[in-house]
């Protein structure tokens, strides 16, 4: 192994993107030598495209929020499957891991007082997204990457992780990859990883997911041990943009609700009020009057129905659309043009402005935009310990989306960028202080060579079909049978897809050289889409029960039982093995927040 | 509504390369990046090209596209004719690693050395007050996606390479004066802008921000008045005065 590079680190953490960058800063201040790996540039993560906000109790728009109230929002938009304990961490923490980006240089938008302002969103009872217009993510992400490279943390930039290395007692001992760039590999030794990888949304057609989200993290954990919780709740965003066709699914921010923006189908009526859940039905408008009194007036007025959380959203347009109620391009209308100014939409919702002006020549302070749901995030993941992030194999742990348990069924929006930096820096404190106590384990020879071999296996093999070609149909696999809708002999028709597919992988050919070859790279990427493909699959035939981003059409309702369980998956050889396992029961103290607020 | 288009795409690494011609199908909406996919799946799977959200927020995918410096995400087929030969070449001022993808690192190297955000203390209850106005001049240079085409096509560096080590570009000087207008930092750069980051050289020709896909106005709104500070500071003579008779730091 003579042209590897090696380097040591006592924390050694894989993503960039909020909750890696989070977890990176942590483990540096608290003395930790930190590295952090991602396969692209340092600033590009996929966080950078979270548009409309931070959810944080702060309360300084409404003083009668507060933490209790955000983890009930939270507990309820996930249907009260999430990890209380995560979602009570998140509540109780957010708001000072948002003023603590002040001190790195985040410049939020302002109250009249000048502090912090906090805009309505999907299922928060109070305006509480900490926001920079609708580009809150590129604020999060660059105040990060500058507070990273001020800290002088080591980043190696477009290199991919292959595999996690395990000591022979089962702890972590690094990494191995590879640098796009040249194609050479790299071993980095570390006693702690943390994996902060986002998520799975390319193994869908219709997504707002970046090409990084092949579920790198999710398939890493597995090999290594580690046991993923939920991997049947996947979120449809509800407003994607669906025309034209080379655009579709990218995303369309809930702020245009947030900030006054209705949904219409053809016949132009307000159809979220005929959507209303039993579930939410106390705390949503009745009428047209009433939402609309609702933005201005908030203790007598209940939430408009297109606040409702994203998974009633998006069932309610995709019922819309298959009703023959859709527009003309196969999604529903969202306006605000005719509800705001132009003015107030230029100032609030500038990239939106930009984004459908530049890619569908739509001005959408005069006109509709087209919208429909499409795969944005994945609620299952890593299953990890709350406090601290660790997965059951001693020295991995996990944070943001790849780390499961924390939305339950549904995420709320604006609870993902808490998250990434509520528990980013949760996993970079407990990985650094495992560091401190823990002798970094040496690699295993024949773990490298092995890794070596089986990341050059498809050059040398001759004949085989291009990757491109299995990437497609497993995308359209994963949309057309365990999308948003989903049905036992549809799932089931999948997974023997998934079946042939992982043949046709072991299979491919990839033309030309290691040196920044992106055919290669996706080569390498495929293995780890059809193994969280495979977990989304097994675990949606397994919850025979309608729940947040999880809906059976032959299992339409939510059931008691169900509301008790977790579905772990584990690997099992090539496969994946599933378990049922009974849920944590939340402490009577937190129980009792749901009878007072 | 699809069309078969010309496309003529760069290809090679740091030893040489040329332009190759390929025929590729456009359908409707599609935007350069699209097209490069394309080809990439059906023609050319080794093909070098970086992207990531291809929505115009990440400034991944940069190029020059008929020789001018663009995203190939949100650039569409559309503004070109059907017979037009579109022709997409990597960033000319940074060296090719291979196809489309150019070595950026001189732009993270310029960004590690300038001296970091120094906040003031918060307010006794923990916040940090700021007015809207005072927060949204810095908001605009924020807006910045990094795509490094204000710095592909400044004059200083695009065919310039010696100007490169003391020259950060327009990128880098508008990170200064984003710092520099912030209402909670404390640190005073001008001195290094001029000096260390070559703030002098850039004579306003206002390149930048013709390219700049985030529409930020870099030379009136960042450098020009970043070069009024630096001025003030220099010839002000109450400041000249301070220093000689210890009123003020020398620096």
């Amino acid at each position: 192994m003579t042209d590897l590079q090696r380097a040591f680190y006592d924390v050694l953490v894989i993503g960039a993107g909020g909750a890696g960058l989070r977890a990176a800063i942590e483990a540096a201040e608290q003395g930790a030598r930190t590295a952090v790996v991602c396969k692209s540039l340092l600033g590009k993560a996929h966080t950078v495209m979270a548009e409309g906000g931070i959810a944080a109790a702060m309360g300084n728009v409404y003083p009668q929020d507060g933490w209790k109230v955000h983890f009930r929002d939270t507990m309820r938009g996930g249907k009260m499957l999430n990890h209380w304990r995560m979602a009570q961490l998140h509540a109780q923490e957010a708001p000072d891991r948002v003023r603590e980006l002040e001190d790195w240089g985040a410049l939020f938008d302002r109250t009249p007082e000048g502090l912090i302002s906090q805009r309505d969103f999907g299922g928060h009872r109070f305006a509480r997204l900490a926001h920079v217009g609708d580009r809150t993510g590129l604020e999060l992400i660059r105040t990060l990457q500058q507070r990273t490279v001020a800290l002088g943390i080591d980043v190696y930039m477009e290199c991919t992780v292959t595999r996690l290395l395990r000591a022979h007692d089962g702890r972590m001992a690094g990494a191995f990859g590879y640098w796009r760039e040249s194609g050479q590999f790299l071993a980095l030794q570390a006693p702690a990883v943390v994996l902060a990888t986002g998520g799975i949304g390319k193994s869908y057609k219709v997504t707002s997911n970046s090409w990084e989200y092949t579920g790198d993290g999710h398939s890493l954990a597995l090999q290594a041990g580690a046991s993923l919780v939920n991997m049947e709740f996947v979120q449809f965003h509800p407003t994607g943009m669906v025309w034209p066709p080379s655009v579709r699914g990218i995303l369309v921010t809930e702020s245009v609700r947030g900030d006054g923006g209705i949904l219409k189908n053809s016949a132009g009526n307000r159809f979220m009020f005929d959507y209303i859940p039993d579930f939410f039905r106390k705390e949503t408008a009745e009428t047209e009057e009433e939402a609309d009194r609702w933005y201005t007036d908030k203790t007598n007025n209940r939430r408009p129905p297109e606040l409702l959380p994203r998974d009633e959203v998006a069932r309610a347009i995709n019922s819309e659309v298959k009703a023959g109620r859709g527009s003309p391009h196969g999604g529903v209308f969202l306006d605000i043009a005719s509800r705001r100014s132009a003015e107030y939409v230029r100032k609030r919702l500038p990239s939106m402005y930009h984004q459908f002006k530049e890619l569908a020549e739509v001005d959408i302070t005069a006109e509709p935009m087209e919208v429909g749901p499409t795969c944005h995030y994945v609620m299952g993941g890593v299953e990890v310990d709350p406090d601290t992030e660790s997965s059951v194999v001693p020295g991995l742990y996990a944070a943001g989306e790849v780390a499961g348990g924390m939305h339950g069924s549904n995420r709320l929006g604006g609870n993902s960028l808490s998250d990434l930096l509520v528990f980013g820096r949760r996993a970079g404190a407990a990985a650094s202080a495992y560091a401190r106590e823990t002798d970094a384990a040496p690699l295993r020879e024949d773990d490298l060579t092995d890794a070596t071999r089986e990341a050059l296996a498809p050059f040398a093999r001759e004949g085989g079909e291009n990757p491109y070609t299995v990437q497609h149909d497993l995308q359209t696999c994963m949309n057309d049978l365990v999308g948003i809708i989903r049905t036992a002999a549809e799932v089931q028709q999948a997974l023997d897809r998934i079946e042939e597919l992982k043949i046709r992988a072991k299979a491919l050919t990839v033309q030309g050289q290691r040196q920044y070859n992106p055919g290669w790279h996706l080569a390498l990427d495929l293995p780890h889409m059809l193994r969280v493909s495979e977990c989304i699959a097994k675990a949606a035939l397994e919850r025979e029960e309608s729940r947040g981003g999880h809906t059976r059409d032959d299992f339409p309702g939510p059931d008691p039982e169900w509301a008790k369980i977790n579905v772990i998956c584990t690997a099992d050889g090539e496969g994946i093995a599933l378990k049922r396992q009974p849920l944590p029961v939340m402490p009577d103290e937190l129980a009792a927040i749901f009878e007072e607020h | 509504m699809s069309y078969d288009a010309r496309l003529r795409v760069w290809r090679g690494d740091a030893s040489g390369g040329d332009l190759q011609d390929f025929t590729v199908q456009v359908n409707e909406g599609e935007v350069v990046l699209d097209i490069i996919h394309r080809l990439q799946a059906t023609q050319t799977p080794d093909l070098a090209v970086r992207w990531n959200c291809k929505a115009g927020k990440c400034g991944s995918c940069s190029a020059e596209i008929n020789g001018r410096p663009r995203l190939m995400c949100l650039t569409r087929m559309g503004t070109f004719g059907e017979e037009e030969v579109v022709t997409v070449t990597p960033m000319r001022a940074f060296p090719v690693i291979r196809d489309l993808v150019t070595d950026v690192s001189f732009n993270y190297e310029k960004a590690a050395q300038i001296p970091p955000f120094t906040p003031r203390q918060r307010d006794a209850d923990g916040n940090h007050r700021m007015q809207q106005v005072d927060v949204e001049r810095s908001q605009e240079f924020r807006k910045c996606i990094e795509c490094f085409l204000c710095q592909d096509t400044c004059h200083v560096v695009r065919d310039h390479e010696e100007n490169k080590p003391a020259f950060a570009g327009p990128r880098f000087l508008m990170r200064i004066a984003e710092l520099e207008m912030h209402p909670l930092d404390g640190v005073d750069r001008r001195r290094l802008a001029q000096d260390h980051f070559g703030l002098g050289m850039c004579n306003i020709t206002k390149c930048c921000s013709e390219v700049c896909p985030e529409g930020i106005h870099i030379t009136d709104n960042a450098l020009i008045p970043l070069k009024e500070r630096v001025v003030d500071r220099k010839y002000d003579p109450l400041t000249w005065l301070g220093s000689k008779i210890g009123l003020r730091p020398k620096d």
